[in-house]
């Protein structure tokens, strides 16, 4: 006979308000198998443990019953103190009174009712609970961070300094990201490039960082510990080795490209470094554009390159690696505009997004930072500036707030007048959101110094009308249409991930949102863990923010990464398939459904009769399985079951509920 | 007694498998955020919505419960990658062997509810529990006791 | 209020006042009231004022506003539900289609015709 003792958690008033504690003991004390039954008004505090320890020790008891809050609250922490009491952890189990029973249920006789079954199925399951051991299993001290933005760059560096190899992946030919393609930041001023490029020197420099641009992750196995990814690095043609950055190449090429570091607003050649700055400063042949590939004659660049490093027969390699810990920091795109034809992107070229903006009035962009009118390079004089723009648009864009277009808005404001103080900046917005360290501040300056005129409201219409845009819009506060006649209109696009977030979502099993943002573990707690262990996420990939939340949510990725690959070993979850190789019959329905290759066949050689007789069956390799359960639903002769939650656990639970 | 009167009576059960990393969490959330629903929902925590086998759902039937509902992460969400494809196509054949058995198919319930629709959950609990009250007890497949 | 809930089927308080509705509606400058404002009255229960309007008689139905509306809150029905509710208060129509004989022609769409009563049987 089980010797069973089940605790009751008041949780304050959080529980004992609804559930009528005294008569859930009483009912406790009478289901099969329980010898004791008590209540505490906070069980997870250091009395309520000290009570579970005690009496386990007292009473013997050899399962415990919690009657608390969620088992994703508490359930580790009961865990540990039966454990401490002597106790195999896995002998726990908890009835979730709270989250499923008291706070959702205003009739006291109902909950309590309802209380008592949840405590009678935990006590049914807790009766068929079987003691689980962890394995051990040996961590790859390496991590991997894909995307090589300003999030990836940073966590690179951060997990690179604590000691541990890195590689990093980046799939364009630079690292840099969309910070590189930034003019200036806010609310300081401060240049983007002058702050990012040390760091991307940095990365490359660091003994500890293995850069992969040009590179993309392909597939991904394993789990946390013992990821195993393959990396495509494709071809640069170009032998990284050989190359000395000199440049004569693509000045030679005679192909020209729009150039997508450019947001399209300039030419690159076919073979190219998207920015001077580039790490490393290595060019790549665009086959898809360049005249060898595609005609099989030119050939310009290697004739003219000095160190006869041009090579075209390159071709991708597949580079297999394990890793520890993986940074997922692949950052955002802008919303495509073709659902919003009332502002005629793309039908008029002084219609522009504010990332060309910013490639307008950057240095380094096109035109050398004059920021002329795309059509006929002349000054703009008046712009005007649209806020949300398929941001807190659910009909046809993003329900979300983008977060940052208020505050580079203002920025852009204050940089027109900066390059023509003539300039006059006109800015539709619904809110003006400046919540961050002198936002507000920078924000009045945009209004107070450098006269940007906000008018509250959106635009209806732009018109183009001769080399003038007619933009309409309103202003609500003032109760009038406005009708302004602009040379440059800047949309303030949504962010969005990645168009392919999704796909690697995917791939490396990590959850994503309605709109692909990956989701991380917990909103509050959890801000940089994604679900799966030992996947971590950084940057705008898991929501729209700006650099320096950006880089803290790096660092913080960073030394979560750091702490899971200072441990030589990790512990599995035991509750893992289990095949009963008796019953087993070698179909191998199992093998089908797992979807992460944990099971294979093994042939097993048996005595019957006297006889030898050699058969197929099911093996499962623990450390591959996650413990999801589909081999032992899709089992038909019930030889496979889940440790933790078997068959014959279920069905206890199932008769207990119903009783 | 009028057969209006017996319905007002009828308090059906119904059990709710519900996986861990979706709805048991989107469950939870329904608790935290106190978006009440009918008691009569009872819910047991299973790893993943595969694993979930017909056998159980026949067995809750079979102790009397008037309804079952499945839940898991949304289709493409599964914490295990692919868990809760298996599952959608084991239930739409298992509500087809229900219809072949005599027991109405209405009373088995697959819904993806995934960790932040605490509301959709609290709401998905409601309609069925509405659903099962007009359809009566269970009668088919419950032992006689 | 509620019935004019009940005849749009919109909910105005989703309506967060960006006012797209006005910068896009081709017959602003014609109104006494713009649109977002119509909305904003709703929101504070002012319908007297906004049935009294000029605006719900100028808007063209042309469903530009319905079209851009990021919140999904369809002002032009909601305009047709302000003036169905005057109309029904007035009572039946005493209007004929023999009044309206430059209606009542081949080639009219019906949808002209219907909306050609309703104006001019205010």
């Amino acid at each position: 006979m089980r010797r069973i003792g089940v605790f009751i958690c008041w949780c304050g008033t959080n529980i004992a308000a609804t559930v009528d504690i005294e008569t859930v003991i009483k009912e406790a004390r009478e289901m099969p198998g329980v010898v004791y039954a008590g209540d505490n008004k906070y069980m997870c505090s250091e009395t309520g443990q000290t009570q579970i320890k005690g009496t386990i020790v007292q009473q013997k008891l050899d399962r415990v019953v919690i009657a608390s809050c969620s088992p994703r609250m508490h359930e580790l922490t009961f865990r540990k103190t039966a454990a401490a009491a002597g106790l195999n952890p896995y002998l726990v189990e908890i009835a979730n009174v709270r989250e499923h029973c008291s706070w959702v249920h205003k009739d006291k006789d109902a909950a309590t009712v309802k209380a008592v079954a949840l405590i009678r199925t935990a006590v049914a399951k807790a009766a068929l609970d079987t003691g689980l051991e962890p394995q051990e299993f040996v961590v790859t001290r390496r991590a991997l961070v894909i995307g090589g933005g300003i999030a990836g760059i940073q966590a690179a560096l951060d997990i690179a300094e604590a000691g541990y190899a890195v590689d990093l992946v980046e799939r364009t030919p630079s690292i840099g990201g969309r910070m590189a393609q930034l003019d200036k930041t806010f609310p300081t001023l401060d240049c983007s490039a002058c702050i990012l490029t040390p760091k991307m020197v940095d990365a490359a420099a660091h003994p500890n960082i293995n850069l992969l641009t040009y590179s993309e992750v392909e597939e991904v196995e394993g789990y946390v510990g013992n990821f195993e990814v393959t990396i495509r690095q494709k071809a640069r043609s170009v032998d990284a080795a050989k190359c000395t950055g000199c440049g004569l190449c693509f000045e030679k090429c005679p192909s020209k490209v729009k150039s997508e570091f450019d947001e399209g607003l300039a030419l690159r050649k076919a073979i190219y470094v998207p920015f001077p700055q580039a790490v490393p400063n290595i060019p790549v042949i665009d086959r898809d554009h360049c005249r060898w590939f595609s005609k099989k004659k030119c050939g310009v660049c290697k004739k003219v390159c000095p160190a006869s490093a041009v090579d075209f027969e390159q071709s991708d390699v597949l580079i297999k690696q394990k890793y520890g810990a993986i940074v997922v920091a692949t950052g955002f795109d802008l919303i495509g505009f073709e659902i919003f034809g009332e502002f005629g992107y793309g039908k008029h070229p002084d219609i522009i997004t504010s990332m060309e903006f910013e490639r307008l009035v950057n240095a380094s962009g096109p035109g050398g930072g004059k920021l002329l009118k795309p059509s006929n390079q002349q000054p703009p004089k008046n712009v005007v500036f649209v806020h949300c723009v398929g941001s807190r648009d659910k009909s046809r864009g993003k329900p979300y707030c983008s977060k940052i277009c208020c505050m580079y808005t203002a920025k852009h404001a204050v940089l027109l007048k900066e390059k023509h103080p003539e300039a006059q900046a006109y800015v539709f917005y619904i809110d003006v959101r400046t919540a961050g360290k002198d936002f507000e501040e920078f924000h009045r300056r945009a209004v107070e110094e450098y006269a940007a005129v906000y008018l509250r409201g959106l635009v209806g219409k732009v018109f183009p009308s001769g080399d003038k845009l007619l933009v309409n819009g309103v202003d609500t506060l003032s109760n009038q249409a406005v009708e302004i006649e602009a040379d440059l209109v800047v949309l303030a696009a949504a962010l969005t991930p990645r168009h392919d977030a999704e796909g690697l979502a995917r791939m490396l099993g990590i959850g994503s949102d309605a709109h692909n943002f990956f989701v991380e573990a917990h909103p509050k707690l959890r801000p940089v863990e994604s679900h799966t262990a030992g996947l971590f996420l950084a940057g705008t990939c898991q929501g729209p923010r700006d650099i320096p939340e950006t880089v803290a949510q790096a660092g913080a990725a960073a030394a979560k990464a750091i702490a899971l690959l200072n441990k030589e070993t990790l512990l599995s979850d035991p509750c893992v398939s289990a095949v009963d190789e008796s019953l087993c019959t070698g179909c191998l329905a199992c093998l089908k459904v797992c979807p992460y290759k944990a099971i294979s066949d093994k042939p097993l050689t048996e005595k019957v009769h006297g006889r030898q007789r050699r058969r197929l069956v099911a093996e499962v390799n623990k450390a591959l399985c996650q413990g999801c359960g589909a081999c032992s639903a899709a089992c038909r002769p019930g030889a496979m079951n889940l440790l933790g939650f078997s068959n014959e656990q279920l069905l206890a639970e199932v008769d207990a509920i119903c009783l | 007694m009028s057969v209006a009167a017996k319905t007002q009576d009828f308090e059906p059960l119904i059990v709710a498998f519900c996986c861990n990393w979706c709805s048991y969490a989107g469950a939870d959330l329904a608790g935290t955020g106190r978006m009440s629903y009918p008691a009569n929902i009872r819910v047991i925590r299973v790893p993943c919505s595969s694993r979930v086998s017909p056998n159980f759902i026949l067995r809750a039937f079979q102790r009397g419960a008037d309804g079952v509902v499945v839940a898991g992460c949304h289709p493409g969400d599964c914490h295990y990658v692919s868990g809760n494809y298996h599952a959608r196509r084991r239930f739409s054949m298992l509500r087809r062997f229900l219809e072949f058995v005599g027991i109405e198919a209405e009373r088995l319930e697959v819904h993806w509810i995934s960790a932040s629709e605490g509301s959709r959950f609290a709401q998905v609990m409601q309609d069925i529990t509405d659903k099962i009250r007009v359809l009566g007890p269970n009668r088919k497949l419950r032992d006689s006791r | 209020m509620q019935e004019l809930a009940e005849i749009s089927g919109e909910k105005i308080n989703d309506c967060y006042q960006c006012g797209k509705c006005t910068a896009a509606c081709p017959v602003n400058p014609f109104m006494d009231i713009l649109p977002h404002q119509v909305l904003r009255l709703l929101q504070l229960g002012q319908v007297e004022q906004v049935l009294q309007s000029k605006t719900i008689w100028v808007c063209a139905t042309c469903f530009t506003c319905a079209g851009r509306c990021p919140r999904d809150v369809d002002l032009s029905v909601v305009m047709e539900a302000l003036r169905a509710i005057l109309l029904r208060q007035r009572g039946g129509s005493r209007l004929k289609g023999e009044d309206m004989p430059c209606l009542i022609r081949k080639g009219m769409p019906e949808q002209g015709i219907v909306s050609g009563f309703r104006k001019y049987t205010k």
